[in-house]
């Protein structure tokens, strides 16, 4: 580290502008790696992406960070969100098979079974608050 | 047909991922514009549009998918850093939790369990095959993660991605109709309803109502997607699907 760098401080600015996306997406990808790792080595079957959300939600909540890139990173990459599931989605052409013989079946179990996931939610979560309220009154 | 030199360009950037790549962005830059242009309107969601111009595509100038996939497996990877992302908004939403951490978690088991459940037992009562089956089973969860479940348990991803984005734009078309025939007014229960049901795409939707049903969505979305991915092989191999 020489000093003669550091005193530019204009050079500084800039540059830790420039290169905070890159630091955001390093991170990203570094706690996806060690996510993998952690998939291959665990018992349990779970995506290596997932074990990577989970352990970076782990160090926000505990470590406070600075979250200025991994923030920017972040939101950059979801709200383009649906642009990354067509390569997968193209997919679908292989199963076109598939489809012609089971759409009917595909078709009513979207449509039962989201409604009811969505009812089911929304109904039990009524149904604790409401038995949440009544008990709280009991001991107030 | 083709003037030979044509033809030959055409052989050319059919095996390139420059094509492929190329077509992606185009068509979900004007699905996109489409979508803006209607207004958002659900049913027109641009991963429905673009995958359709882009099937129609490949089908009209006879390409494979594994030739397609050499250009857009450069999109696609990003699915993976994108579900680490999720744990940006999962943590910027973790206080509006706290007061209501219980409610919440049990209603996103109980969420979860019935969606895999009805998915499985449904398709098993109108005569789905197997891998139909596990391909629908992680159908309420964001994609990136969806996919990665579907592969664990041995469904079929690309499938799934396809189902997953169906089920999102049924919750997010029908979803609000009934949250209000059921008299769910509350714009944090319908938020987290929707983002467990509907993922991303009912996400986006519930922030068109209002801001406080889009943060609870995305929570029960990010949430939903971790509960999911630990429970689902259990819940699984708990009614015989899996061995």
């Amino acid at each position: 580290m020489t000093n003669d760098r550091r005193s530019s401080t204009i050079y500084n600015e800039a540059d830790k502008y420039r290169m905070i996306f890159i630091n955001g997406i390093t991170i990203l990808l570094i706690y996806e790696l060690i996510g993998e790792v952690a998939a291959q080595l665990l018992p349990i079957a779970l995506p290596g992406p997932v074990i990577g959300m989970f352990l970076l939600f782990l160090t926000l909540s505990l470590r406070r960070p600075s979250m200025a890139a991994i923030e920017m990173a972040s939101t950059t990459l979801l709200s383009h969100l649906s642009l990354l599931f067509v390569p997968a989605g193209v997919g679908i052409i292989v199963h076109f098979n598939r489809l012609t013989h089971e759409w009917l079946p595909i078709t009513i179990t979207l449509l039962l079974s989201t409604m009811i996931t969505m009812a089911t939610t929304a109904i039990v979560m009524v149904g604790i608050q409401r038995f949440q309220n009544k008990w709280g009154h009991h001991h107030a | 047909m083709l003037d030979p030199d044509l033809a030959k360009i055409w052989v050319y950037l059919a095996t390139s991922p420059l094509l492929g790549l190329t077509m992606t962005l185009v068509a979900y830059s004007l699905a996109h514009r489409l979508y803006v242009y209607t207004n958002y309107h659900p049913a027109l969601n641009p991963v429905v549009t673009a995958v359709g111009c882009l099937v129609l595509c490949l089908i009209v100038t006879d390409t494979s998918y594994a030739a397609y996939f050499e250009g857009g497996k450069f999109i696609h990877f990003l699915l993976g850093p994108a579900t680490v992302a999720l744990a940006v908004p999962l943590h910027q939403q973790f206080a509006k939790l706290r007061r209501i951490w219980l409610p919440v978690l049990i209603a996103l088991i109980a969420g979860v369990t019935t969606g895999a459940l009805t998915s499985v037992a449904i398709a098993q009562l109108f005569g789905a095959s197997y891998l139909t089956q596990l391909s629908l089973a992680p159908k309420s969860v964001t994609a990136p993660v969806a996919m990665g479940i579907s592969e664990q348990i041995g469904g079929l991803p690309s499938l799934t991605a396809a189902l997953v984005v169906t089920t999102g734009i049924i919750g997010a078309l029908g979803g609000t109709q009934l949250l209000s025939l059921l008299r769910i007014n509350d714009d944090s229960i319908r938020g987290i309803a929707m983002g467990l049901t509907a993922h991303g795409i009912g996400t986006a939707r519930a922030f068109q109502i209002s801001s406080e049903m889009g943060a609870f969505a995305g929570l029960a979305m990010a949430l939903s997607a971790l509960i999911t991915a630990v429970m689902l092989p259990g819940l699984l191999r708990l009614i015989g699907l899996l061995v």
